[in-house]
């Protein structure tokens, strides 16, 4: 048992020390790539200028801006910050987090419902 | 064998003190098997970055959301008058552009830096830096332009006073890191010129023999300042 367990660890070690610990890979893509994406930047940064150059109100407003910064935010990080070549625990570890944002997003969204619910029961509807 | 193994693989002596800390922290293990450390703890950093923003952008969207008085539209706010008529968001929309053009100017230096071509990577950083000096001029004209038209931290002529506030601190934080990110993209670039990543010259700061990684790390900040300014351009200028 306690063999096995050596063992055990001994594997484990063996498995970390032929992991390429010192050899850091370089992210080196073809420059087509780059180009390709920056003329996707460049389209879907006029698409959102156009969707306020227009005059798109509300819902379809709001749900174009948040399509096009999502698309914009993806390509940047996923090939110019490389992270699409990483390896998962990398990228689990940095855009994981993030999503805890929204959790606090919806807390505050119910919270401000109250703050202008009772700012308009108790102060008026306002000047 | 068991035995022989455990009395080999007793560490040798371990330094004592403060570096004895740093040293068994920084032990054992490696989470980010391909990663230099360099880079890892700029994704680390950027992560924290990104909190500092999101906090940013939440109390903007919960002082918006809670104010019974109505919120400055941008679209008339950011107009310029222009060919004799107001043009909506123009500036904002050039910034846009602006930074994104330094984006790609900056991921193709990151590209010809591992590639060991000095000259084309020190240009395209110093296009990039060019364009980030732009976008902070941009965006201080834009500052001026509201300041003379009334906009203050504690109000504005055209609706709720929380409009200025949310607007100076979220473009103003993002305005210095754009400063930051050009004198340290002038910085690496210079390091890049001399040769110093190529002869192994050590750092004027970590005295660390730098490589070619360093311009992308640089890369990693540089997008992320153009990331930040989607989420901005999103939710202040846009909605």
């Amino acid at each position: 048992m306690t063999e096995a367990t050596a063992n055990g660890h001994q594997a484990l070690h063996a498995a970390n020390d032929a992991a390429p610990v010192s050899h850091d890979t370089h992210q080196e893509h073809p420059l087509k790539t780059y180009f390709i994406v920056w003329g996707w930047l460049f389209v879907l940064s006029a698409c959102s200028y156009a969707v306020d150059y227009i005059g798109i109100q509300g819902y379809p407003r709001w749900a174009l801006i948040l399509i096009f910064m999502v698309l914009k935010a993806g390509l940047i990080v996923a090939v110019f910050m490389h992270m699409a070549w990483e390896r998962l625990a990398l990228a689990y570890a940095i855009i994981v987090p993030p999503v805890f944002i929204l959790v606090f997003v919806a807390m505050m969204v119910l919270e401000s419902e109250y703050t202008l619910w009772s700012r308009l029961t108790f102060f008026g509807a306002g000047p | 064998m068991t035995e022989t193994t455990m009395t080999n693989t007793s560490p040798p002596a371990r330094p004592e003190g403060l570096q004895g800390i740093a040293a068994d922290w920084a032990s054992d293990q490696r989470a980010f098997k391909n990663v230099s450390w360099g880079k890892a703890m700029m994704w680390i950093f950027l992560l924290s970055d990104t909190f500092i923003f999101g906090c940013f952008l939440l109390s903007y969207m919960t002082a918006r959301m809670s104010t019974r008085v109505p919120w400055p539209n941008p679209s008339e706010v950011f107009a310029l008058h222009m060919f004799g008529r107001d043009i909506p968001l123009i500036l904002i929309a050039i910034m846009t552009f602006v930074l994104i053009s330094s984006s790609g100017t900056m991921a193709l230096a990151v590209n010809y830096g591992y590639r060991r071509d000095r000259r084309k990577t020190v240009i395209l950083m110093l296009l990039t830096a060019a364009l980030g000096a732009t976008f902070v001029g941009m965006q201080a004209f834009e500052w001026t332009k509201l300041i003379s038209e009334g906009v203050r931290p504690w109000g504005n002529p055209w609706g709720a006073a929380q409009f200025g506030s949310t607007f100076f601190m979220i473009t103003g934080f993002h305005g210095t890191h754009v400063t930051i990110g050009v004198i340290f993209l002038v910085i690496v670039a210079r390091k890049v010129w001399r040769g110093d990543y190529d002869t192994g010259a050590r750092g004027f700061f970590t005295s660390r023999r730098g490589n070619y990684e360093s311009v992308e790390v640089m890369g990693l900040y540089w997008h992320f300042v153009d990331l930040v300014w989607v989420f901005i351009f999103a939710f202040f200028y846009l909605w």
